[in-house]
């Protein structure tokens, strides 16, 4: 008992991660990479992003940056796909790697004790990709059955039309994995291309966590990266939200409806930024969020509704989602139109404020809870720019944000009148316009 | 009124993942039967704290499916010292994050939250474990809510409704056949009544486990635990868990399921399977080295190196095994044929490369990097607080010991490939599976 009291004052104010901990490691090829050590458990976790993703595929490749993510560790260097797999697995080496529209991620975490050959997996598969034609055939193979699959899920449906309604002829409008004749028409060649493309030494940031000093770590990030070319491409330009207030539905046989709702947004780097995240807490994440309270608990007309700020790197939205049924999807839906307004209308109160103000702050170190999610974290935070004392200061920052500046965030950036619904389903009651 | 969890077996379930043996762990017991297990993590001043119920829904009455999930979202409202809907959102004041879950073997609640409010979590998951209040208005909404997600769940998806099929058709006696969820037109009649009479029956110290895990002194625990549920009256109403048995399987069932929205056929059989018992897990152990061996890791694994790679004609092909469960689970294999590819032809091609793995006997190179790769999840697995949280509640519950779980790894590691294949040829017996194929059309 006595131990766990005298625990209160020493946490009280204790951070996530103590800032002094993140050391920027810059290699002799002039690679940086922030590092938290942490030798209490003997792996290593590294998060690595490459700035770019799938937007910057030409108009006639799309798909391609998905697909060639996906065969990055389907032969490479001496190793075809089932060399290259079983290698892995035997060091018990995680990798994973993944797209979107702003960036090619790799995620690896490895064994201390298989540090050096596990990291010289992921530099042949960085940067020697054979994209041999079996491999590419099987994989697009896989890619054509996830873009079926995405064709009938109601989420998906209502993503990819909502996406290509805000952003038009914009590269974000695609969908990341192509179309089913867009990807058949790619060949292992435009794999090569697209790896030139997206995978460059001066588009990457890289978060490292775990048993490793940082002098390993400098030599690690040559080893890996240093072969890697220079960007040749162009990052997009910047967009907005293209599309106007309204109603679009898409037919689709199922008891419910879900429904995709969004208007423009704010940047990451916006100064506004987090005192509109403060705000949306207020209105749309977590159980006592205006619309989880409106629409679930006093209601019952929904298993989940929420809405998020969806900052891009070139292009920021404020959207929502809900799934009800069909017979109430229309009154959910004036319900959160009805939370849109009065939101613009009368702002929000002291109290709801400062309950989010700490539950913010309180859940902040929650996030901090594994090797993986603080690599990811410190990456993260390189690529939004952000300053390596970040996590120090971040609670400062929402607790400093008032009820004036949300109100006066809220008439900048909620726009009831702007926010168009796609909604998937057999919807009753509401019709498109 | 949470929960936006169900643990439902899943058709791209991974096998259970062998347990942290360097995780230092500290059980306790309090006089009033309620079990408690601390594991440490000093890494951060975070704390995940659960308590398990020993009731799921393969324990409800006939006529009551969905009982037990329904409790669970209704143990969110209040209590006599807790107003109605404010239990969440006193968490979320103090920056922690709570939610639930149910299973058909066991119901979980959970916060995680920093550690200086670790024991006000106590005292307020001790408070529902006796006080809850429940009214008609709340038990309505709650049960509109719980339509909803059904409807979002498992009406709304065609592989869901399947999976649903496939296990009615799988347990011919055993409740494991009724989705933990509960069948609609049950969920519908649900009431105040039927959630009280579920509660007090079943949620009482004695039936319950508590798991600790964070930046904690286990004594500090254990003297916090004897405070806040040491006082909890036992409940004379558990009895010991002894359900309806299948009878002999006598005929491989089939069942086609047609849905107009799939957009990927597949076939996936399931074959009724044995699981982990408190000290005799050896025969679940051999089966989670054969379904690593058979479908664990896609290409590398049997099926994916002859489905996808000798003689492609799968898009993908796996094999799952739930082994951590109180009563015969299921052991499955599934295809998912390229385009063109009838399900005739995949299942024909898959019932060949089983046949033959059970002449041929496992790789032995395989059976080493499986074996490294298990090695290896006990480290991976102490970078993961929750999941340790979740890995032993889930086995406390179903009657598993600390020891059992501590012993998993060896058992993983001594599994020899005789073991894998004796196994192999009890359990992929067709008398004993169901074999559906989910499709767009109906079969010409």
């Amino acid at each position: 008992m006595k131990h766990l009291l005298s625990l209160v004052f020493a946490i009280a104010f204790a951070l996530p991660v103590n800032a002094t901990e993140i050391q920027k490691v810059t290699s002799e090829g002039g690679i940086t990479a922030w590092l938290v050590e942490e030798h209490s458990i003997p792996i290593v976790s590294i998060d690595i992003l490459f700035r770019g993703g799938a937007s910057i595929e030409p108009d006639d490749k799309q798909g391609a940056t998905y697909l060639m993510a996906g065969l990055l560790e389907e032969g490479a260097g001496q190793y075809d796909a089932i060399e290259f797999l079983e290698a892995t697995e035997a060091l018990a080496a995680r990798f994973s790697f993944d797209t979107s529209r702003d960036l090619v991620s790799i995620s690896a975490t490895v064994l201390r004790e298989n540090l050096n050959p596990s990291m010289d997996l992921l530099r042949v598969a960085l940067t020697e990709p054979r994209f041999d034609e079996i491999a590419f055939d099987r994989v697009r193979a896989q890619v054509n059955s996830i873009i079926r699959r995405a064709e009938t899920n109601p989420r998906s449906m209502g993503g990819s039309r909502f996406r290509s309604l805000a952003f038009g002829d914009h590269p974000y409008a695609r969908d990341l994995e192509g179309t089913l004749e867009s990807i058949a028409a790619l060949s292992p060649q435009d794999m090569h291309k697209t790896h030139q493309a997206a995978l460059t030494h001066d588009r990457l940031v890289v978060g490292v966590v775990g048993d490793i000093t940082p002098e390993e770590l400098a030599k690690l990030l040559d080893t890996v990266f240093s072969t890697l070319p220079e960007s040749s491409s162009e990052i997009v330009a910047l967009t907005t939200m293209q599309a106007s207030g309204g109603v679009d539905i898409i037919d689709h046989p199922s008891p419910q409806s879900v429904a995709i709702f969004g208007h423009a947004g704010i940047m990451r780097d916006d100064p506004d930024y987090i005192i509109a995240y403060v705000m949306n807490h207020i209105l749309g994440t977590g159980f006592t969020s205006r619309l989880n309270q409106e629409i679930r608990e006093k209601r019952g007309l929904t298993y989940g509704v929420g809405s998020f700020l969806a900052p891009y790197d070139r292009a920021a939205l404020y959207m929502g989602s809900i799934s009800s049924s069909n017979e109430n999807i229309a009154e959910a839906i004036d319900l959160i139109r009805d939370e849109w307004a009065q939101l613009t209308d009368q702002g929000v109160t002291q109290e709801e404020l400062e309950a989010a103000q700490k539950y913010l702050t309180g859940s902040y170190p929650l996030r901090f809870d594994s090797n993986g999610a603080i690599a990811s974290i410190l990456a993260g935070l390189q690529f939004a720019d952000l300053p390596i004392d970040y996590i120090t200061t971040r609670n400062d920052g929402v607790n400093a944000v008032t009820v004036e500046d949300i109100n006066r965030v809220a008439e900048r950036l909620v726009q009831p009148e702007n926010l168009r619904f796609v909604i998937v389903g057999q919807p009753e009651g509401i019709t498109a316009n | 009124m949470k929960a936006y969890r169900l643990l439902i077996v899943g058709l791209f379930m991974l096998v259970t993942p062998a347990i942290a043996q360097q995780a230092k762990v500290t059980t306790f017991t309090l006089d009033n039967g309620m079990e408690a297990v601390v594991i440490e993590d000093h890494r951060a001043p975070v704390v995940t704290h659960m308590v398990w119920y020993r009731v799921g829904s393969a324990d409800e009455a006939p006529g009551k499916s969905g009982i037990a999930h329904f409790l669970e979202h209704l143990m969110f409202v209040g209590t006599d010292d807790i107003p109605e809907g404010e239990f969440s959102r006193i968490i979320e004041s103090l920056g922690g994050n709570d939610n639930a879950f149910t299973s058909h073997d066991y119901t979980a609640y959970f916060q995680r939250i920093s550690t200086e409010h670790l024991e006000l979590m106590m005292t307020m998951e001790a408070d529902r474990m006796h006080d809850l209040i429940l009214n008609e208005e709340a038990v309505r909404t709650e049960r509109d809510v719980v339509l909803a997600e059904r409807t979002q769940r498992t009406d709304s998806d065609p592989g869901s409704l399947f999976s649903e099929q496939r296990a009615a058709a799988l347990y011919m006696n055993h409740r494991y056949g009724i989705p933990v969820i509960g069948w609609r037109h049950e969920i519908e009649q649900l009431n105040l009544t039927d959630a009280l009479e579920f509660y007090h029956r079943y949620y009482a110290p004695n039936n319950a486990i508590l798991v600790v895990a964070g930046d904690v002194d286990p004594a500090d625990i254990e003297a916090l635990a004897i405070k806040h549920y040491g006082e909890l009256e036992p409940s004379d109403g558990i009895t010991s868990r002894v359900r309806p048995t299948e009878p002999p399987h006598l005929a491989p069932r089939r069942l086609e399921f047609h849905d107009e929205r799939v957009s990927n056929p597949y076939i996936i059989r399931s074959y009724l399977a044995p699981e982990r018992n408190t000290g005799a897990q050896s025969q679940s152990a051999a089966l989670t080295v054969l379904a690593e061996l058979l479908g664990g890791s896609g290409l590398t694994s049997v099926l994916g190196k002859a489905l996808q790679l000798e003689d492609p004609i799968a898009v993908s092909s796996g094999a799952f095994y739930s082994a951590t469960s109180l009563d015969p689970d299921s052991f499955g294999v599934y295809v998912v044929p390229a385009i063109g590819v009838s399900l005739q032809d995949a299942e024909a091609k898959m019932d060949k490369v089983l046949t033959q793995f059970l002449i041929d006997g496992p790789d032995p190179a395989q059976m080493e990097r499986i074996k490294a790769q298990i090695r290896a999840s006990e480290i991976y697995a102490l970078d993961n607080q929750n999941g340790l949280a979740r890995r032993y509640g889930a086995a406390l519950s179903i009657g598993l010991s600390v020891e059992d779980i501590g012993n998993w790894p060896n058992e993983i590691n001594a599994v020899t490939a005789d073991d894998v294949l004796a196994a192999a040829k009890d359990v992929l017996v067709l008398d004993n599976s169901v074999t559906g194929w989910l499709m767009k059309e109906i079969a010409e």
